[in-house]
């Protein structure tokens, strides 16, 4: 038993020596939902990158989409004195008293690419995207691309109900609204799902005169796109061409497509949401910089004058 | 025989310390009142239900549905307190009502219709999920300040760890959990149960009573870890606290508690807890392993234990046989 003790005695004066050589770099624990979307999985990777960059020491939780384990992993940072956290919360509510725990060890708090039903000084900020403007920069496109040509425009939308799908579907509205040239003459969800985007616009392309009438198509997300190029090919139909495609996400197939002149125009979701934090904290911790409660990310723009290819490659290895 | 009823609950305190330590070698922070506030914490509800689990395993059976009735009992309370303005004392007492009543039907069905546990607590375990959704599909908040001031109930240890309501309350139902097991009749009867159910009925044991004790009380629990589960994420919701009922079983089995009744204590099970806990803290601490490794380890602690359980099972025949034969020479 001596032995033991010995033994562990060593071993925690060799983890002191060890911890203190790491001392001066920032530690950050970041607690992720899951690994659930290809999205997600790229949000993970690019983190470890900017950590990396950074020189920052990321301590990273799969909470395998449980509330409860994101709680656990935050309660076990805190105790392991990390110098911020960052969490993509699973769901909005339940988080005030882990949250105020943090606050009371002046840990602060940075939300990735979601909000929560929380007292705003519980954290330090969120890190998100702006789903309207997203398609609205989409709606934009569509507008400077056909000028005064009347268009008729079919819609995928999202998941029903979904915050992504309502607010694509506004900010694209928005920004079509006073040009009468272009109208929305079918619009239907398909499920943010691949299948699903090729069923449904397989079903506009046979009750607009076999997409005779048709001019545009806007997907809520880039797999419903991909769906329905699929479809506008069997019809006989040249994507990109005959139709043109526009959608939100920016994932790697978009960009395939892209090159392949098959899609006209995507609109950047993207998965750094950890670069715009990382900068937020590191002004905080250094310089007592308060950020703003919402930094906004940027919505990019992408055409096939983009180097669609260049982009494929860059944006392959991240896990979509 | 009598050190070989306590050496898988031996073994699994070894376990543990060993363990810690050398959790504690690498990471000298996990020596701290913070990590030992956050394992009570965060496996309070865990281990609340995992006791009733105890007994349901010391008796030979099984109860699959805790982790759908700590479902129900959130989402029941987050929508009563949403719609109506009654107190949360009152919904307490309504929501730990119903499960108990859910409990001892479940009882009543294995002892009557004569079924397999594993089948009746199914059925109750999609029960109790399918009605959970019924009532909410959506995450539902709790904002009582009742809630507020339930979780604002702490001892604050010395270095910042918080010993809170919940983790007190997981240490209490474990210390009356242990005394009904070893100081009262019904906890003699359960262990009769699970030693054999023919020679516990020849005995004079009250089978059917029993049973029905049995599964209310893990139902009681369940519904307890419910609201207990409810303070920890102030919300209802359909989805959460599922495969909590595996949790529990390996944690009582890991406890030291043979799967297939008669033998084992509840203290073991409150180290089953820790030792899973624990594990998720170093993941946590390390921050570069999957957190898929959890349940690579409490696999590989399962099979270890089984191991064990069987070893000593056949130590003991083998003795008993040998004896035997030097009886007869």
């Amino acid at each position: 038993m001596r032995s033991l003790i010995l033994l562990a005695g060593t071993a925690v004066a060799a983890g002191l020596v060890l911890s203190s050589v790491s001392a001066n770099a920032m530690t950050v624990g970041f607690s992720q939902i899951g690994s659930e979307s290809g999205w997600r999985a790229a949000e993970t990777s690019v983190t470890k990158q900017e950590a990396e960059k950074r020189g920052i020491d990321l301590k990273f939780a799969d909470a395998q989409q449980k509330q409860e384990n994101q709680i656990k992993a935050i309660r076990s940072f805190i105790a392991q004195g990390v110098d911020a956290i960052l969490l993509a919360p699973v769901v909005a509510t339940g988080w005030d008293s882990v949250l105020e725990e943090a606050k009371e060890a002046d840990i602060p708090v940075v939300l990735l690419d979601r909000q929560i039903d929380a007292p705003e000084d519980l954290y330090l900020t969120a890190v998100t995207s702006d789903q309207t403007y997203e398609g609205k920069v989409a709606g934009d496109w569509l507008v400077k691309d056909v000028g005064d040509k009347e268009c008729n425009v079919v819609e995928l939308q999202g998941t029903t109900g979904s915050s992504p799908a309502i607010n694509r579907k506004k900010g694209f509205e928005q920004a079509i609204a006073g040009h009468d040239n272009i109208k929305i003459v079918r619009s239907q969800t398909g499920d943010f799902t691949r299948t699903k985007g090729k069923e449904v616009m397989e079903s506009f392309i046979k009750a607009e005169d076999g997409g005779k009438n048709i001019c545009a198509l806007y997907a809520h997300n880039d797999d419903m796109a991909v769906g329905a190029i699929q479809a506008i090919k069997e019809a006989g139909l040249k994507p990109g061409t005959d139709i043109k495609v526009v959608s939100i996400d920016a994932v790697p197939d978009i960009f395939q497509a892209m090159a392949n002149g098959e899609a006209n125009a995507t609109v950047e979701l993207t998965p750094n949401m950890a670069g715009p934090a990382f900068d937020a904290l590191d002004a905080y911790l250094k310089d007592k910089k308060e950020p703003a409660k919402w930094i906004q990310t940027e919505s990019k723009l992408y055409t096939p004058a983009d180097e669609p290819m260049k982009v494929y490659e860059e944006k392959k290895g991240l896990g979509y | 025989m009598t050190s070989s009823k306590y050496l898988p609950l031996i073994t699994t305190i070894a376990v543990f310390v060993l363990a810690y330590l050398i959790c504690i070698a690498q990471f000298p922070s996990m020596w701290s009142t913070r990590v030992i506030g956050n394992l009570l914490t965060d496996n309070a509800f865990l281990g609340i239900t995992a006791v009733g689990m105890t007994f349901v395993i010391l008796s030979g059976g099984i109860d699959l549905s805790v982790g759908s009735v700590i479902a129900f009992t959130g989402v029941f309370l987050a929508v009563l307190l949403q719609n109506t303005s009654i107190h949360p004392l009152f919904a307490f007492v309504l929501a730990l009502m119903i499960t108990t009543a859910f409990g001892a039907f479940m009882g009543a069905v294995i002892h009557y219709l004569e079924m397999p546990a594993f089948i009746v607590t199914l059925a109750g375990m999609f029960l109790a999920r399918g009605v959970s959704f019924l009532l909410s599909t959506q995450s539902v908040p709790i904002n009582h300040p009742f809630y507020a001031t339930l979780q604002h109930l702490y001892f604050k240890m010395p270095g910042g760890g918080r010993l809170t309501l919940i983790g007190i309350t997981m240490l209490v139902v474990f210390l009356v959990g242990s005394i009904v097991a070893q100081r009262t009749r019904f906890g003699a009867n359960v262990y009769a149960l699970g030693g054999n159910i023919q020679s516990a009925e020849l005995m004079g044991v009250p089978v059917g009573r029993t049973t029905i004790g049995i599964y209310a009380v893990s139902g009681f629990l369940a519904g307890l870890s419910g609201i207990v589960f409810s303070l920890y994420t102030s919300a209802g919701y359909s989805l959460s606290a599922s495969g909590v009922e595996l949790d529990a079983i390996a944690a009582v089995v890991i406890g030291g508690t043979l799967l297939s009744g008669g033998s084992g204590f509840i203290a073991g099970t409150l180290i089953g807890i820790f030792i899973q806990g624990l594990i998720q803290t170093y993941i946590v601490f390390d921050g570069t392993l999957s957190s898929w490794w959890t349940k690579i380890v409490i696999g590989l602690l399962l099979f270890g234990f089984i191991a064990l359980q069987r070893g000593i099972l056949w130590m003991s025949e083998h003795g008993s046989v040998s004896f035997r034969k030097k009886a007869a020479a």
